[in-house]
């Protein structure tokens, strides 16, 4: 495994504008992650993990500071061009799987390869299913599935790009342990068998432990 | 691009089978449907009704003349394809030939060459009063057909020998009907139809005799309007050119409100399926934000987002005007079938004329009810993936409103085209809304005190409509709409159906008499009293011309039109009468009462007065028989020329008009087997002029049938429109209820109690929106009968409870039936998020 970055962030702050004045989420948030490596970040509720995490991946703009992902500056790009990073490097695991409701478990995997107009979208998502032990549920809808079925379709739907980066806001979150314990097992697979970059947020204990690296939020800082 | 076609092809197709696009696919098909069977449908009957006018021409058009018509003009009718055949019309003496007769009265010959009529057929029959049939040819040389009045009057039979200037006829026909016998009293003297060969004989045409050219043209619609346009130059100062746009008032009239009807229940559903458009879009919006997000953070771009989108709209637009145009000519095939099942009038073929309406129409609802909600959808923030309350920007409401009233005044203006009913619609619409949402909001600021009284499940429902606010007015508003339509559809319509069939009974005047003197009232009467056990109504009737408006002599007067200057260049029959005609209206300035004997006034049809530009207070001399008399206008009438009644454009105030010349006109029913009684009359009273008004009342029930039945047909397009608007507004809240009654589900409510809740809400709602659509209806109601049909409509409150009642049931039922499949879905999998 390379050690070159893949993601690396300098002086990141993000405030917003409330009623109340001008709340300051993040401060000087300066970190840099490795190809293949794997970072849990974690922290009380409320202290900037998801904000972090949609910085990291571009889907919002800070404030201050600059983040680099995958060799581009995202603070250069318009909303578009952002997205083009993503739809070539990045994956998405979310604590409420976000299927698509009127699609398939296969349409809703075939959904990022028909975005990148790649070639046997159905074949490679049935494949994704099948790595995630969902081979027999491809025409089954959301509401079909169970809650760890659900993000077993999610996981596959993240991977089947190969994406260099995978980003999870607490993936177990809506799990019961079992479930929790075999969504963590197939991230880490993954990891292994692609060497996937992750990053995830979460409170679970087991998940954090199993990652290369912890940072820890506390009130919109790092603490070393 | 290719990506963003298929991919929204995909997406369309996965949308599609997943029923997420159903109301908006519906609506805008119905929207095709109805507009495209309508645009068909009046197609063929537009082009009926001109091959019906044309027959009153017995053309498709004629030039008409007091000279000789040019020869260029004859032959390039005839170098563009087009049939021809001359008439020439001028009244001379007819004395009975016979030896031992001595009868003469005054006729008006119509002489014709073969092929008359290019349009419609002469009615003759064997003997008097007898059966009459179509006749194949026209009188040969030598032989004439006479009107029952003008044998009766010379005591001749067929057989006997007529006398017209030097030339002596055989009659050989009875002439009971010509299709070009114009319906009004230019003509005073029965008709003797001849051959025109035979007009030199005669030798009666003189310089200076009154005589009319008409040369009849017939052919197809191309070919007459390319020949219109050449003559438009080529015609002479005398020369006048007449289409099917001039035929009787009354059939035009009668035409005019049928289509009137059509269109107006065309332009209903077409404003009702917008608005069905308008919330199923917004609602697919909402429903694909968290799609687009989850599309963006997948590496989606907005031109992407706006491309696919774009598509889908277009491949929406394209597959619903296909569906819709053909099953716009499907429906019309069954209405055609419909008109022609019932009535003995046939339709020509369907054309293809209005199939380029169904693009038009779903393309107009699309952009303007549809692509402002779909636009927003390209600026959903991909942040929206991990925060779920983060929407696009909101669209500027002036916006949406905008481009939505732009789409609705096109659509309207290309169905009414006229600029006062168009206000009329859009101000109406605008202020039924605005009151809906004004009441919608009262409502729910009603309810957010209303805390006490009635179970918990009311007491629930009824929050919840304060709760939901703006989704509650929307579905006020919405309800309201739909509901209004089905009370105009159900109870309104029969009414102004009803007063229209109404006004042409089956016992209507089929006769008119003209030319009876006072003298003759008390036999005329005693025969009428004894033959058929009613007397009639004597009407006087004054010939005058109009010489001078406000002291300006007609030579030199202004015409605001060249209608204008037809009305003064004839003879106008005058009356007076102290009450105004059962079917006239006066629309302005005021009646004389009832006894007035003062100083001579004047009231003008509405039209006229138009044409002449008159208005109330002007002044009017005529010259009646030698003597000219001048009189303030002092009212203006609308008149329902397709009463079929005796009616006037010129009407005076009883009075000093009893001393000029003056004759008198009566109109009454005859039954068929009663016929004989006219003969007697006409033997009695020689000099009486008789007018067959069968073939025009026909005419006008044929009209009125039919367009009732098309009515009725076509809104039941209408009625689907109100139905899937419902459906529409149901929807709005559904997503929310099921996951509200989830909740309620976990935290211990009964089912029962949860579906109570609900009906309770939908019941007010539907409370309300019946009441104010009921409202909406009637005012709508009259202002229809009022500004658009004439006719009479009073408003009847009790509607208004009916629809209060019947609002509360359908969309209580309705409302409750639709959300009941959310409210039984186990609260689990709702909360699960699928
Ligand atoms: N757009 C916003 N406007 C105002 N406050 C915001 C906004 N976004 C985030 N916040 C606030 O910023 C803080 C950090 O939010 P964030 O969602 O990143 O926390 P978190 O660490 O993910 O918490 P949790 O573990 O509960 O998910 C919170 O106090 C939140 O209320
Ligand atoms: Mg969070």
């Amino acid at each position: 495994m390379s050690k070159e970055t893949v993601l690396s962030t300098k002086g990141l702050g993000k405030q917003v504008s409330s009623p109340e004045g001008t709340l300051t989420i993040l401060t000087e948030i300066t970190l840099e992650i490795c190809s293949g490596e794997t970072v849990a970040l974690v922290g009380p509720s409320g202290a900037g993990k998801t904000t972090l995490l949609a910085l990291l991946a571009g889907l919002d703009n800070p404030t201050s500071g600059v983040v680099h992902l995958c060799g581009e500056n995202l603070g250069s790009l318009d909303e578009d061009g952002r997205a083009l990073v993503r739809g070539r490097n990045v994956g998405f695991v979310f604590q409420s799987f976000h299927l698509v409701p009127s699609l398939t478990a296969l349409e809703n995997v075939m959904l990022p390869l028909e975005l990148a107009s790649q070639s046997e979208a159905g074949e490679r998502a049935k494949k994704a299913l099948e790595s995630v032990g969902l081979g027999s549920r491809t025409s089954h809808y959301p509401r079909q599935l169970s809650g760890g079925e659900k993000q077993r379709v999610a996981i596959a739907r993240a991977f089947v790009t190969n994406p260099a980066v995978l980003f999870a806001d607490e993936p177990t979150g809506n799990l019961d342990t079992a479930s929790g314990e075999r969504i963590t097992e197939l991230l880490f697979d993954m990891n292994k068998q692609s060497g996937t970059t992750l990053v995830l947020v979460t409170h679970d204990k087991n998940l954090a432990a199993r990652c290369d690296r912890t940072i820890e939020l506390e009130a919109g800082k790092l603490l070393a | 691009m290719m990506t963003s076609l298929r991919f929204a092809l995909r997406s369309l197709s996965r949308d599609l089978k997943a029923g997420e696009l159903t109301v908006l696919v519906v609506a805008i098909v119905l929207a095709v449907t109805s507009m495209t069977a309508i645009g068909f449908f009046t197609d063929r009957v537009a082009r009926a009704v001109q091959a019906q006018a044309a027959e009153t021409l017995a053309a498709d058009l004629v030039i008409r003349s007091p000279a000789a018509i040019a020869e260029q003009n004859i032959t390039a009718g005839m170098a563009a394809g087009l049939r021809t055949a001359s008439v020439l019309d001028f009244p001379t003496v007819a004395i009975a030939g016979d030896t031992g007769k001595e009868g003469r009265s005054l006729a008006l010959v119509t002489a014709v060459s073969s092929g008359y009529p290019l349009r419609g057929k002469v009615l003759i029959s064997d003997e008097i009063f007898a059966t009459s049939y179509a006749s194949e040819d026209t009188p040969e040389p030598g032989t004439a057909w006479a009107e029952p009045g003008l044998m009766a009057r010379l005591d001749a039979d067929i057989g006997s020998v007529v006398q017209l200037g030097s030339a002596e006829f055989r009659l050989t026909r009875v002439l009971e009907f010509r299709p070009d016998q114009s319906f009004g009293f230019m003509s005073l003297a029965p008709t003797i139809l001849v051959h025109i060969d035979d007009v030199p004989a005669m030798d009666v045409i003189k310089p200076g005799s009154r005589v009319t050219y008409r040369q009849l043209f017939a052919g197809t619609t191309e070919a007459i309007a390319d020949f219109q346009r050449v003559l438009q130059q080529e015609l002479g100062q005398e020369e006048q050119l007449r289409t099917f746009k001039d035929a009787g008032e009354q059939i035009v009239a009668a035409i005019d409100r049928a289509k009137r009807f059509l269109t107006l229940a065309s332009l209903v559903t077409v404003i009702l399926a917008a608005v069905a458009t308008a919330m199923a879009s917004r609602r697919y919006a909402l429903r694909h934000l968290d799609t687009v997000a989850l599309l963006k953070s997948m590496g989606a771009t907005q031109s992407f987002v706006l491309r696919s989108t774009l598509i889908q709209l277009l491949l929406i637009v394209a597959g619903t005007a296909i569906v819709g145009t053909f099953m716009g000519f499907a429906a019309q095939g069954v209405l055609a079938e419909l008109a022609a099942r019932y009535t003995p009038f046939a339709l020509p073929s369907a054309s293809f004329n209005a199939s380029s309406l169904g693009l038009v129409t779903a393309t107009t609802i699309a952009i303007g009810f549809s692509l402002p909600h779909l636009l927003q959808l390209r600026t959903t923030p991909p942040l929206r993936v991990l925060r779920h309350d983060l929407a696009p920007p909101q669209l500027r409401t002036s916006l949406v409103y905008g481009v939505a009233l732009l789409a609705l005044i096109a659509m309207i203006w290309s169905i009414v085209q006229e600029l006062k009913l168009l206000l009329l619609i859009v101000g109406g619409l605008l202020g039924m809304t605005v009151v809906m949402v004004l009441a919608g909001w009262l409502l729910v600021r009603g309810f957010t005190r209303f805390r006490g009284g009635g179970g918990i499940a009311w007491r629930y429902g009824l929050a919840n409509i304060s709760r939901r606010g703006r989704e509650s007015v929307v579905q006020i508003v919405a309800f309201g709409l739909g509901l209004m339509v089905l009370l105009l559809l159900t109870v309104v319509r029969n009414d102004i159906l009803q007063d229209w069939q109404q006004s042409l009974p089956e016992d209507a005047p089929n006769y008119f008499l003209l030319n009876i003197e006072p003298q003759d009232w008390d036999g005329i009467a005693s025969l009428f009293a004894t033959e058929l056990g009613s007397a009639p109504d004597f009407l006087p009737l004054i010939r005058g011309r109009i010489s001078a408006i406000n002291g300006t002599a007609i030579d030199v007067y202004e015409f605001p039109n060249r209608e204008g200057q037809r009305y003064v260049n004839r003879e106008a029959n005058l009356t007076w009468t102290a009450t105004l005609p059962e079917s006239n209206r006066v629309i302005a300035g005021e009646w004389w009462p009832e006894d007035y004997d003062g100083q001579l006034q004047v009231s003008l049809d509405e039209r006229m007065a138009r044409n002449l530009g008159i208005s109330v207070g002007d002044s009017l001399d005529l010259m009646v028989g030698g003597e000219q008399i001048t009189a303030p206008v002092t009212s203006l009438r609308l008149i329902e020329w397709d009463s079929l009644s005796p009616n006037f454009y010129l009407v005076f105030s009883p009075g000093e008009v009893r001393e000029l010349p003056q004759t008198y006109l009566s109109s009454f029913y005859v039954a068929e087997e009663d016929r004989s009684v006219l003969k007697t009359l006409l033997q009695r009273y020689p000099e009486l002029t008789l007018f067959d008004l069968e073939v025009t009342l026909k005419q006008v029930r044929d009209i009125i049938d039919k367009a009732s039945l098309a009515i009725q047909y076509v809104f039941m397009f209408t009625l689907l429109a109100g139905v899937v608007v419902l459906l529409a507004a149901v929807q709005i809240t559904r997503d929310e209820r099921r996951f509200e009654s989830a909740i309620l589900h976990t935290l211990g409510a009964r089912r029962r109690q949860i579906l109570q809740g609900i009906a309770a809400e939908f019941i007010a709602l539907g409370g309300l929106a019946g009441f104010l659509a009921a409202l909406g209806a009637s005012a709508i109601g009259y202002a229809l009968a009022k500004y658009v049909f004439d006719l009479a409509y009073t408003i009847d409150p009790v509607l208004w409870l009916a629809g209060l009642f019947s609002g509360a049931l359908i969309v209580g039922i309705t409302g409750t039936l639709a959300t009941r499949k959310a409210v039984n879905e186990p609260p689990v999998r709702v909360l699960r998020n699928g």
